[in-house]
Parts: C-alpha cells; sequence; structure tokens
C-alpha cells in the first residue's frame, strides 16, 4: 500500500492534496497541520478577513466535505515530530509512526520574533495564523493606539485597515524608507505618500529598542529617543521558514529546504514546497526562496504532477498581490532587476504601473490599480521592449515588444 | 440550492449544487473540477478560474466589472461571454445555470 504524506496543511498542502486527486492518485494521503483548522487563504488575513470584509468561512480554501469526499485524511492539529529518512516514516507527537511512498514537505514558515526589552508583555501580536488575526480584530477598536512595528506589506496592509476603522496608526520602520526589502525608492515613496496622506504617521530610520508597560500590558514603544504611545502593537519584521524538522533528519536545507528544479529534496521521495523551499528557477537563473502564494500553489503542483509519474519542472515567473486601502497593487518578477523603469499611467489618481527593464528585456512590473498592465506583465515577461514606445501611453504594452 | 452544470471542453458535463452566497469558483474547486484553479482564492488577482457563461445566462450573471474586464482583456481566448468564476455570486436565481470550461485552462 502506498501512502502520501503532507507535512503542512497551509495552501502548498492543501493545493497538494487536491492536485493529486486532480491528477487520479489512488493512494492513502494524509495530511498534518499544527493549527487546529482546515487550509485557509493566509494573504486574506492581513487584508479582507482583518478588515472584516470577509467572514471567517471565506478563508478556508476548500470546504470540510472536500476531505472526505477525496478521502483525504486530514490530520489537523497534529504535529509530525521526526521523520526517517532511511525508513521513509514519519512519526507524530503521540508517537505514532507512519511510513510513506512520498513526503511533502510544505512548513512554511513562522514570524521572526522581537527579542528586547518588554517584548513579551501582553498587547504585543505577531500576525500569521487565523488564530492570531481573530484575536487581533477583537482588538482593534476605533480610536486605540495602534503602532506596527515594520514597514513591510504585512504592517503597511494591516496600517490600512487599522486606520480605516479608526485607530490611531504608527509605523516604525529602521530603514531610510519602507518596503526596502521589497520594491523600489519610487514604490516606496508612493506608498508611504498614501499612508502619510490618509492620516497614518510613518516613522523612519527608527529602530525598536524595547517595549514599557504597565501591570504588564504594553503601552510605549521604546525608539531610543523617542517612544510611541500604543495599546496594541503588531510586529511585522519578516518570517523564518520552518526547516528544522528536515534539518534534524539530514536533508539539505539552506535559506529553506533546498530542493532541485523537480521540487524534490536531497532525500528520496521527499519533495517540498512554499515558503520553506529554496529552490531554482530557470526563468530568473538564480535560487531563491519565496514568501509567496502563488509560488506555494504552483510548486504544490509540480510535486503532485511528479509523484504522478511526470516529469515536471517548476518555472513560473513570481508574482505578488497587496491590498492598501481601495488601491491594488499587483507585481511579476523582482524589480531589483531592472535597471531601466517605464511609468505608465497617472500615480496621482493612484492608477499607474512601472515596468522595469533589465537592458530591453522586462523583467518586473508594478501595478497599482491596473490589471491589464500586470497581465501585460505576466504575458510578456522576458520579452525585448522599445523603452521609449513602452512610455508612450498611445501605445498598447503589446505594439512595444521588440519582435525577434 | 442552485444547480450549476459545468461544460468540460470536450463536451463532458459535471452538474453540482451550489449553496447561495458562495461563488461558481467555490463550487468548482470544492469538487475538483478541472480547470478552475483559483491561484489568488477569489480576489480577481490572477484570472484561472476563467469561464464562459452559456449565453442565454448572460443577462442573469451579467457582465465582468472593471477590475474583472482589465485582468481578462489581454487573455487571446476571451469572449463576450467570458466571466470570472470567482466573481459570480450563486443565487437562487442562477438554479440551472450553465458554464463552459476553456480548453486553454486545461
Amino acid at each position: 500500500m502506498s501512502r502520501i504524506v503532507i507535512i503542512g496543511a497551509g495552501q502548498a498542502g492543501g493545493q497538494a492534496a487536491a492536485s493529486l486527486r486532480q491528477l487520479g492518485c489512488k493512494d492513502d494521503i494524509y495530511m498534518f497541520g499544527d493549527e487546529p483548522h482546515l487550509p485557509y487563504q493566509r494573504p486574506l488575513l492581513s487584508k479582507q478577513y482583518l478588515s472584516g470584509e470577509h467572514e471567517e468561512g471565506r478563508v478556508f480554501l476548500r470546504a470540510r466535505r472536500f476531505y472526505e469526499d477525496q478521502h483525504i485524511t486530514l490530520r489537523i492539529g497534529e504535529c509530525i515530530e521526526r521523520i526517517d529518512v532511511e525508513a521513509r516514516a514519519v512519526v507524530t507527537d503521540k508517537g505514532e509512526t507512519l511510513e510513506y511512498s512520498d513526503l511533502i514537505l510544505a512548513t512554511g514558515s513562522r514570524p521572526r520574533r522581537l527579542k528586547i526589552e518588554g517584548s513579551d508583555l501582553d498587547g504585543i501580536h505577531y500576525l500569521r495564523t487565523l488564530d492570531d488575526v481573530a484575536l487581533i480584530k477583537k482588538l482593534m477598536q476605533p480610536k486605540k493606539k495602534l503602532a506596527i512595528v515594520g514597514g513591510g506589506y504585512i504592517g503597511l496592509e494591516v496600517a490600512s485597515v487599522a486606520k480605516t476603522l479608526g485607530l490611531d496608526v504608527t509605523v516604525i520602520e529602521m530603514e531610510d524608507r519602507i518596503l526596502k526589502r521589497v520594491t523600489t525608492p519610487e514604490m516606496s515613496a508612493f506608498y508611504d505618500q498614501l499612508h502619510t496622506g490618509r492620516g497614518v504617521r510613518v516613522l523612519k530610520q527608527t529602530g525598536v529598542s524595547g517595549f514599557a508597560g504597565e501591570d504588564g500590558r504594553v503601552t510605549k514603544v521604546l525608539c531610543g529617543d523617542t517612544e510611541v504611545d500604543a495599546d496594541l502593537v503588531i510586529v511585522g519584521i519578516g518570517i523564518i521558514p520552518n526547516v528544522e524538522i528536515a534539518e534534524a533528519a539530514g536533508i539539505q536545507c539552506e535559506n529553506g529546504i533546498v530542493t532541485d528544479d523537480h521540487c524534490r529534496t536531497s532525500a528520496p521521495h521527499v519533495y517540498a514546497a512554499g515558503d520553506c523551499s529554496n529552490h531554482p528557477n530557470p526563468l530568473l537563473g538564480r535560487r531563491l526562496r519565496l514568501e509567496s502564494v502563488p509560488n506555494a500553489m504552483d510548486q504544490a503542483k509540480v510535486i503532485a504532477a511528479n509523484i504522478m509519474g511526470q516529469d515536471k519542472v517548476y518555472a513560473a515567473v513570481p508574482w505578488f498581490w497587496s491590498d492598501q486601502y481601495e488601491l491594488k497593487l499587483q507585481m511579476v518578477g523582482f524589480s531589483a532587476d531592472g535597471d531601466t523603469q517605464v511609468v505608465r499611467g497617472d500615480q496621482a489618481v493612484n492608477a499607474f504601473a512601472i515596468f522595469y527593464l533589465k537592458g530591453d528585456k522586462l523583467v518586473a512590473v508594478d501595478a497599482v490599480n491596473s490589471a491589464r498592465d500586470f497581465m501585460a506583465g505576466r504575458q510578456m515577461y522576458g520579452k525585448k521592449f522599445d523603452a521609449r514606445r513602452l512610455a508612450d501611453p498611445a501605445v498598447d504594452v503589446k505594439d512595444a515588444v521588440i519582435e525577434g | 440550492m442552485a444547480k450549476i452544470t459545468f461544460v468540460k471542453h470536450d463536451g463532458d458535463k459535471i452538474v453540482l449544487d451550489g449553496e447561495p452566497g458562495l461563488s461558481v469558483m467555490n463550487v468548482a474547486v470544492d469538487n475538483l473540477v478541472p480547470g478552475i484553479d483559483a491561484d489568488c482564492g477569489g480576489e480577481c488577482n490572477c484570472a484561472t478560474c476563467h469561464v464562459y457563461v452559456d449565453e442565454s445566462w448572460m443577462p442573469k450573471v451579467g457582465m465582468p466589472h472593471d477590475a474583472e474586464e482589465a485582468i481578462m482583456s489581454l487573455n487571446p481566448d476571451r469572449q463576450p461571454n467570458s466571466r470570472l468564476s470567482c466573481q459570480i455570486k450563486i443565487t437562487e436565481d442562477l438554479d440551472g445555470l450553465v458554464v463552459k470550461l476553456p480548453e486553454f485552462q486545461f
């Protein structure tokens, strides 16, 4: 009897199970997840779920009945403690040993935590799981003072929801601009102005040195010489891939679980997908680890195909999105790869796209309320463009492509 | 409940019950309807849940909204009856709805 074990019941794990069944897999499928929930969509947590636009039911990827219908054994709320790659078996936290024919590591990532003075006070939260957000939602009451540590996408999405709900919001960023790790100075400036214009205080070059509190509850964020009053603190300073279980099993890890272009790890019959995987991308010509849902879903599909005997290479152009206020930001590729920028549309009305070229090759698009340009970027990634024509609003994006 | 018929590009039909309030995409993914990936989870970001609405149903289903139109507009296989199934909310009014699954999504 064959049994496929999936460690992690997030988007990668959930998609892998569904794709296996879709491809006709008849093996037993066991999926383990440490959170007590069906696989759910994480991107909604800091956006439409936090804002109350979507109810909890809406965040789940598929209904419970799906897993019953498809005979997928969900072991949610249960952890795998150990992998034995020689014996091709896993051991659960209850001591049960299960052999596998194939193993999928979809272990995800966890928030980087601050370990500074006062960081264990009540009122300091991290936003990663459905339970985290269910709690934060209750605490985000109008007029409360919210301090957000970290001006990345999570922090800014929370800022936009909180400001819209009527909280007093301060974003504290260590670098000289928000979103520094993920985007260009131009996009950072645009989002800085957006948030400042809506009444969010954005503090830059401001490192957090500690927290002060009363009766065990946070009241202030300490930033060297300055202090920020806070009833509630949300920390969003990046994530750490969950590699420990793989590492302990002797599977090669380096900034994630190292895979080949088929999503195979260094151990036979063991695959990795999603935030935890450090994988090669032939379209980009380099290795990377991506914190992104499309990546998790695509890798899960590749793994399912390979388990089913296909010979599938993971080669997808990375894409991302972020919703802040009424603005939908959609991104393709990595803007840092570009050396030339071409702006289309109008920043003043919050509808524009920046195309990034390396030489004349399209390597990224950042599109704000410009879904058409975003899709153009996905379809025409890597094509050569005439930058002058691309800059001309009268010229359609596809007509700026240099043929040949 | 509303009966929804998904017609595969080879003509095979899948008939499912759709709960009002869910989207047509939700019903498809809950039942492993092939060719509906819905990578973004229904946020009109990825256009992987494209369907062709049976012409007779278009008046009831309605036309795509602006963001939906924008994300489908560059698809060479976009038809006048194209919709993203994540943007079609099921109501009792849609009982009997027929949608076709485009070949390019298989």
